[in-house]
């Protein structure tokens, strides 16, 4: 397919109609509505099914309904609306169905603004929802990688059988770039878990509900193992101009955008900075930053946030004689690259003179 | 001789109930299962069953079932419905869950008129947590959350919800029954049998509303609890036909 020049909202829906996705559930929310106005235009195209629900909530679980017949089922929405998505992200985990949920965030708490922030990372990385469990979240940073990463996410979710979050935000929705879409996916794995009717076989039933605490137990510590096998092979991370570098910015998404821009005009000051960009924020690429850590002793982390991954960053190199700073925007300001080689410059003067 | 009284094939044997004696939900399983089979849509049948009482309901129920969160059955059976319009989609609710906290819920799958059957048992108290006021307890009706009674300048008043969504033009079938005596029981079972009717023919939303017993949490023997359900709660919730439909719509199809 040829190079188009889309929004991330709509390259997303476009990007999961072509990996099969075929039932689309959402209730409209600022900055993300484009996501579903393109389903709505698109979905009942290819056969699949768009719907407007009465809320977030009802949302979610349309969704657990579609996905328990075998179908590939998506769900968007922003901050406000994913805490009212935490309901049925936790049963969505509890029945081991496969989901995906995109949340573009924005300003929070509360109603906050309609502007790109990252404050819900402890709320998508944590599980969010009640219970003992986590959801796998895809952080992408540019377009493309919208589009790589909505194909990218429901093959991981049949796989692992989980629930998957695309994080976002408003900026990252919002904006145009050119991209290029994967040929649409035809072949979709078989489900044979899926309820399609017991026809001539043996009945089945799928629920959460698991009354005996020992069962609860082994439950729990199997969607465990799940994790630690996707952090294994799952686990992804850019490095960026990290092969000589002696100062690490750590970001993802948006945040990691600007600090390219920032690094690059460092680097033309002769800073030796790099960048560590997690893509995928659970399960956190603790033991690539473990690596790094033997090149780099002093790390700055760059969030729209208050410091939230600065957390994962800090558990991760726990016990390393390193230096971790925090630079944050939170709140819906969107710093530039400017102000933020600024920063680095300040920390790169003040550590390596 | 032929045996009149088959087990259903649709549901299963040698499971003790965990309903407690007297309970309600038992009698309209069991409808259910026969309904299913003598319809024959058992092999496609979908029940969503409701966190309540009858979360458990896939421990009798011989063929496909799906455990709902609180409130949450229409539309956990909307996203199943419109994934796979083969299916014959069933969602179970209580009074609690049907007509509290999922009232959005209810109200607007039906009146999207999802092709849908809702069996939804009134028993007029939240059962499984230990018999708490619900949206349906009566005026005066004592309870664990209304010791005093329920009093309307504190509680409101019963919801009757069922009479609101049967005003929908996506609503095709509504009707209240009750299992309180033999004639009810038929009557209940008829009334499923139309509400699957409707959806066979792919009709639109149906909607069953039951009025059953509740001994335990209602503090009365399974007797005295039938008694009450025809001597008090049928005052509030008046049995009946509440809508009907199908003529129009088939018409409408044709």
């Amino acid at each position: 397919m040829n190079k188009v020049f889309m929004s991330g909202n709509h390259c997303i829906a476009e990007a999961a109609i072509r990996a099969g996705c075929r039932c689309y559930f959402g209730y409209p929310i600022t900055p993300q509505n484009e996501l579903g106005e393109y389903m709505a235009a698109n979905m009942r195209k290819v056969g699949g099914v768009f719907l407007q629900s009465e809320s977030e909530t009802a949302a979610i679980n349309m969704v657990i309904g579609a996905a328990s017949t075998g179908m590939r089922v998506m769900t968007s929405s922003s901050s406000p609306g994913v805490s009212l998505k935490q309901e049925g992200l936790s049963f969505l985990a509890g029945f081991e169905f496969p989901a995906v949920i995109v949340n573009m965030m924005r300003g929070g708490p509360g109603l906050g603004n309609i502007a790109p922030a990252q404050g819900d990372y402890f709320q998508s990385t944590r599980g969010g929802g009640h219970g003992d469990y986590r959801t796998p979240v895809l952080a992408p940073a540019s377009v493309q990688e919208l589009a790589d990463l909505t194909v990218k996410a429901f093959a991981l979710a049949d796989a692992y059988r989980t629930p998957i979050l695309l994080l976002g935000d408003g900026m990252m929705g919002q904006m145009k770039e050119p991209v290029v879409f994967p040929e649409p996916i035809t072949d979709l794995p078989e489900k044979p878990w899926a309820l399609k009717g017991r026809g001539d076989g043996p009945s089945r039933y799928q629920a959460s509900l698991i009354l005996d605490g020992l069962e609860m137990e082994r439950h729990n510590w199997k969607l465990v193992r799940k994790y630690k096998e996707m952090a294994e092979k799952e686990t992804l991370c850019e490095l960026y101009m990290m092969d000589d570098a002696d100062f690490a910015v750590v970001a993802y998404g948006t945040t990691a955008r600007i600090a390219k821009g920032a690094i690059k005009r460092a680097r033309k000051d002769g800073l030796k900075v790099g960048l560590v960009r997690p893509i995928t924020l659970f399960p956190f690429p603790d033991k690539i930053l473990q690596k790094v850590a033997y090149q780099v002793k002093n790390f700055l982390v760059f969030e729209m946030s208050t410091g939230q991954m600065l957390e994962d960053v800090k558990l991760a190199l726990g016990g390393k004689q390193v230096e971790i700073a925090f630079h944050g925007r939170p709140g819906g300001v969107i710093p530039t690259p400017i102000e933020f080689s600024r920063v680095i410059h300040r920390y790169y003067r003040r550590i390596l003179k | 001789m032929e045996l009149l009284n088959k087990w259903p094939i649709y549901y299963k044997k040698d499971v003790i109930s965990h309903y407690c004696p007297g309970c309600g939900h038992g009698i309209v399983h069991r409808i259910v299962a026969e309904l299913l089979e003598e319809m024959d849509l058992g092999k496609q049948a979908y029940l969503v069953c409701p966190a309540g009482c009858a979360v458990l309901a896939y421990n009798y129920f011989d063929f496909d079932v799906i455990e709902s969160a609180h409130g949450r059955g229409t539309a956990i059976a909307t996203g199943a419905k419109r994934a796979n319009p083969k299916l014959f989609v069933i969602s179970y609710q209580g009074d609690g869950d049907l007509s509290a906290i999922g009232t959005a819920e209810t109200i607007h799958s039906a009146n999207r008129g999802e092709n849908i059957c809702v069996v939804f048992i009134n028993n007029a108290v939240y059962g499984m947590t230990g018999g708490q006021m619900a949206p349906t307890s009566l005026i005066g009706q004592s309870t664990m959350t209304s010791p005093a009674g329920r009093s309307p300048d504190v509680d409101g008043y019963p919801l009757h919800i069922t009479d609101i969504v049967a005003t929908f033009p996506g609503v095709t079938y509504a009707e209240r029954v009750s299992v309180s005596s033999p004639a009810g029981i038929k009557k209940t079972k008829n009334a499923i049998r139309n509400a699957f009717q409707t959806q066979v023919e792919g009709l639109g939303y149906s909607i069953v509303e039951v009025l059953s017993p509740c001994p335990t949490n209602w503090k009365m023997t399974p007797a005295k609890s039938c008694k009450w359900i025809d001597e008090e709660m049928v005052k509030e919730y008046k049995p009946g036909l509440l809508t009907d439909k199908r003529e129009e719509k088939r018409k409408e199809r044709a």
